[in-house]
């Protein structure tokens, strides 16, 4: 009798343990995102054709109330200072040539709309898609005769921050016919997929396989980047895109490629395209 | 952020003895003078020590601020305005940079 009972309480503390759990790692949140009370952001949309999910979602949906929140309200937002000081920067005479981007690019707000939401784009005279930092160097060098940003120089990170910005709540959208494009979309899929590290983890077992679920303390998205450059708590920064890619595959204990190399690029491709028609959320927050 | 930039939002209209809410940010990497560089010396602390919102001179908000306080500090808080006015921000910096700025409103 005192056994049967010791078996029937158990059984009762691991129902309450599961319904726990279940609470807690309920998947991505049933919120919208409207910012300032304004403007919905497309957060869950249908994904494009051949996509391995039923839903695309953003990472916003898996941070908590207060993350949440802080995205929600542009003044919060600690990203829109780093719009701001790329505003500056857009503006700003640098190079031999001395230009700013405002030289060329003269109406800078309408120019740039919807540019951030179709990067990478296919660069024909370098024979590799472009993501904005790219384009930025590319500019500073050829038009400002300005020096380059070095990888995650914090102009670099404010100005791409900037542009972006401007394609706020537009959807994503990648052109893969463009160039030689399709075959870094392959790529980039085959190294998404692909285990790497001494704990053999692929992009694909966190964010796609498991995405919803903790890992340790970290409610797993399905690692959309519509919101890159992202304002991380953890560093009280922006994070680059490339910078975040390279803090995953070290996390998964592998060596981690160069910014902006090929490998990154392809991968930039891929993962961007995984996110089609979710709005541009720049800058995003995240834990 | 090279310098920072404080931002204010106060309303610009409110009705007298309306309670309204104040949000304020500045840009500040607050470094806690805990954290130590590549050749392992410490990074001295430099973090906003204090802040301060006046009505017309009249105290409305102040606080202290510590090394945990995460960089760019938001403040949020209320007032009760009976009259129009100014409010008048200021942080103070460890290095002695006094950062201020200014908002009216009109109470009708």
């Amino acid at each position: 009798m005192a056994r049967s009972y010791r078996l029937s309480l158990a059984a009762g503390v691991a129902l309450v343990l599961g319904a726990h759990s279940a609470a807690i790692a309920g998947g991505p949140s049933d919120d919208k995102l409207v910012i300032d009370g304004e403007m919905e952001i497309m957060t869950r949309v249908a994904p494009p054709e051949g996509h391995p999910l039923d839903e695309v979602i953003s990472g916003w949906h898996y941070r908590t109330e207060e993350t949440r929140d802080l995205e929600a309200d542009s003044f919060q937002n600690p990203g829109m200072l780093y719009v701001e000081r790329g505003e500056e920067i857009w503006n700003t005479v640098e190079g031999d040539a001395g230009k700013s981007c405002a030289s060329c690019h003269e109406d800078g707000a309408e120019f740039l709309k919807g540019i951030g939401a179709n990067y990478p784009k296919w660069n024909a005279g370098a024979g590799k898609p472009f993501n904005i930092e790219l384009q930025i160097n590319q500019c500073r060098e050829e038009n400002m005769q300005a020096k380059p940003y070095k990888f995650d120089a914090a102009d670099q990170k404010a100005l791409t921050t900037f542009i972006k910005h401007q394609s706020i709540g537009m959807p994503v959208e990648l052109d893969l016919t463009e160039g030689d494009m399709k075959s870094w979309w392959d790529k980039g899929e085959e190294l998404y997929y692909t285990r790497t590290g001494q704990l053999n983890l692929s992009c694909a077992t966190c964010h796609e396989d498991y995405n919803g679920n903790y890992i340790r303390a970290d409610h797993l998205s399905q690692g959309n980047v519509n919101g890159f450059p992202t304002y991380r708590l953890k560093q009280s920064a922006m994070v680059s895109l490339h910078n975040r890619f390279r803090g995953c595959i070290r996390d998964t204990r592998a060596a981690f490629p160069a910014a902006f190399s090929d490998d990154l690029m392809a991968l930039e491709v891929y993962v961007t395209w995984r996110g089609s028609g979710l709005g541009v959320e720049t800058p995003a927050v995240r834990q | 952020m090279a310098n920072p930039k404080p931002r204010v939002k106060v309303p610009k209209k409110a009705s007298k003895g309306e309670v309204i809410t104040i949000k304020t940010l500045i840009s500040h990497p607050m470094e806690s003078g805990q954290r130590k560089d590549k050749q392992g010396n410490l990074v001295p602390r430099q973090i906003i020590n204090t802040f301060k919102c006046e009505f017309d001179g009249q105290l409305v908000f102040e606080c202290d601020m510590d090394p945990a306080v995460s960089a760019n500090p938001y403040m949020e808080f209320n007032a009760k305005v009976e009259n129009s006015g100014t409010f008048k921000f200021t942080w103070v910096d460890d290095d002695g940079s006094v950062y201020e700025t200014e908002k009216k409103i009109t109470v009708e």
